[in-house]
């Protein structure tokens, strides 16, 4: 059982290769399309680095190893990024991700589960991935299972009222196999965030969750926030991360509406260039 | 019929002229959890009403009970069966059907995860008016892909869903009678089969065919009608989805006229089902319905209601008796 890198190796110059590559993975989906959920991926390129080759247990021959740790996607339109992940894990052929939102591609615009080895449910209509990962928690729980249950959610999420019903039954069930991850990328489909959702930390708290705040594109501060989320006991744990849409892409970064990415087809070769400058 | 008074939460219905059974639900889970040890049962503040305090008193650590919170109580036994459990849920269906419509059909059916909605006051069971009766409940699970969906009729068949429901694939949705349940099928004979319509009787003038506790009436208006010189059978339609068509021709083909009757309304329900399966067997009978009109229901008394609205045995047999243009009194 991994993960690829255990915390006595840790090197964060591997996990920035990873984020780049997450990268790469991305734009390779987009580009075949022209348009896509792109700058939410690339938001969470470092979360998803630090997850998949830092904390998270999985079974790279096995996607539905028993003893694995679950990770719920609750924003299923951010497949782009688990498709980058899953792609540079050897869940799915690296040659697939071009075929990403093409018509009978299993590389859908949002996640099905059963489709694709390591989608643990389907998203998409939002505000059902944490509840989920609260009933996942319970039933690891009940087995006496060491493994965790990870979640995504986002700012735009919060508006869901389902996400609520769900933070009260974690916390009323001391759910602290469980952590979740709020992407605050304050964007969501009409645009900048429509409704204020802050103080999101202090919302958490209120719930009952322990809760700790970083920059969600920042890799040192991801890996802290998983060690604190292990340390911490009694409580269900919530990272709150402040990300970018568009990271790593200044372009792509300047653009105001971020929530679905549409590139002319002459940019494509600028973007990779741009992307590999900031890398370099 | 003389007028009563919505009953008090939580206060049974008494049952007149039949055995009865208390809590036949909790009896099903709980054997089910001994024999299979992988049922965490959950309910939304309902638990009291939806008979399900026996299974947690007998299996205190397989229990939650998630508030009124009907989206978490969904999708909470979804994550459950993702982990390997099977998550029986109680909560009304009104609250699991309109509420929680989204969470059942992704979250669950989706996926098939292994989880078993068992849905109380379908229809009118309860006098509590239109937000408490589950009345197209049928309609709008029967809609959604990958969805089982079960009206069982008495104790007898609810025990036995109950017991067996974690064979099932997938996603179920069943509507849950509680308190003290009528007995019509004896436990030592009656065996329920998934998908599989049991007949009563032989009579071909009349074929009713029903769904829930419906046949419970209609097997009275049938034997009402013997007297009067009309012989009626009985279908037992318990599992609305898969439906068992072949079943249905093969009965409908086999009467006069057929009644179909549902405690639910007349659109997208078991008459809705019927009619496509005599369609696609070509076969065309004259057809009474009999079920809830199409608009939310008062508050009442159970027997007021269901009198009112035609789903009582009385009701049943002198609705036929109309239609059929012969004395209903000849019955008395």
């Amino acid at each position: 059982m991994t993960p690829a890198l255990s915390n006595d190796t840790l090197s964060f110059a591997f996990l920035k290769e990873k984020a780049h590559q997450l990268r790469r993975n991305m734009l390779v989906q987009a580009a075949g399309k022209g348009q896509g959920y792109l700058g939410q991926g690339l938001g969470l390129a470092e979360f998803f680095s630090v997850l998949y080759f830092h904390e998270l247990k999985y079974d790279p021959q096995d996607p539905h190893a028993e003893n694995r740790d679950r990770f719920y996607m609750s924003t299923g339109h951010y497949s782009i990024a688990l498709w980058a992940v899953l792609a540079e894990i050897g869940y799915i052929p690296k040659d697939m991700l071009p075929t990403y939102g093409a018509d009978e591609s299993p590389l859908e615009m949002s996640t099905i589960e059963g489709r694709v080895p390591g989608v643990e449910m389907t998203g998409g209509s939002l505000g059902h991935g944490l509840g989920i990962a609260v009933g996942a928690a319970l039933g690891l729980r009940l087995k006496g299972s060491q493994s965790r249950v990870f979640v995504e959610t986002s700012d735009g999420e919060l508006q869901e009222g389902s996400t609520w019903e769900a933070a009260t039954a974690a916390a009323a069930f001391k759910c602290d196999n469980l952590v979740a991850f709020l992407d605050c990328n304050g964007i969501q489909a009409d645009g900048m965030l429509v409704v204020p959702i802050e103080p999101v930390a202090d919302k958490w708290r209120a719930f009952g969750w322990d809760v700790f705040e970083i920059d969600g594109n920042s890799l040192e501060q991801l890996v802290g926030a998983m060690q604190w989320a292990r340390a911490t006991r009694g409580k269900p744990k919530m990272v709150v991360m402040r990300t970018k849409p568009g990271k790593g892409i200044a372009r792509l970064e300047a653009r105001e509406q971020a929530h679905f990415i549409r590139v002319d087809a002459d940019e494509w070769d600028l973007i990779s260039r741009e992307l590999e400058q900031e890398n370099a | 019929m003389p007028k009563g008074q919505t009953l008090g939460m939580g206060e049974l219905e008494t049952v007149e002229n039949r055995p009865f059974e208390t809590a036949p639900f909790a009896k099903g889970a709980i054997a089910a959890n001994e024999k299979r040890d992988d049922i965490v049962v959950l309910t939304a503040d309902l638990g009291k009403y939806t008979d399900v305090y026996p299974f947690r008193d007998r299996f205190p650590d397989r229990f939650y009970n998630v508030g009124m919170a009907e989206q978490a109580l969904v999708t909470v036994a979804a994550g459950l069966s993702r982990t390997g459990w099977t998550a029986y849920c109680t909560t009304y269906g009104a609250f699991a059907t309109r509420r929680a419509h989204d969470f059942l059909a992704i979250a669950c059916a989706h996926g098939g995860a292994n989880v078993k909605m068992f849905a109380g006051n379908p229809g009118l069971t309860t006098g509590y008016g239109g937000t408490h009766q589950a009345i197209e409940d049928l309609a709008l699970m029967r809609a959604v892909p990958d969805m089982t969906v079960i009206d069982p009729c008495d104790a007898t068949e609810m025990r036995q869903i109950a017991e067996q429901a974690g064979e099932i694939d997938g996603t179920v949705y069943c509507r849950l009678l509680r308190g003290n349940v009528p007995v019509v099928f004896d436990p030592a004979t009656y065996k329920f089969e998934l998908g599989k319509a049991k007949r009563f009787g032989d009579g071909a003038d009349i074929g009713f065919i029903s769904t829930g506790f419906m046949t419970e009436r209609c097997l009275d208006a049938a034997r009402d009608l013997a007297r009067m010189g009309v012989k009626a059978s009985v279908l037992h339609c318990a599992t609305i989805k898969p439906f068992d068509r072949d079943g249905v021709a093969e009965f409908a083909a086999s009467v006069d006229k057929v009644v179909t009757a549902e405690n639910h309304v007349l659109i997208g329900g078991l008459t809705s089902v019927v009619l496509d399966a005599l369609q696609e067997a070509s076969i065309l009978k004259p057809m009474l319905k009999i079920g809830i009109p199409d608009r939310f229901i008062e508050c009442g008394s159970i027997p007021y209601l269901q009198n009112k609205y035609g789903l009582t045995a009385e009701r049943v047999r002198d609705s036929v008796a109309d239609w059929l243009g012969v004395r209903a009194e000849a019955a008395e």
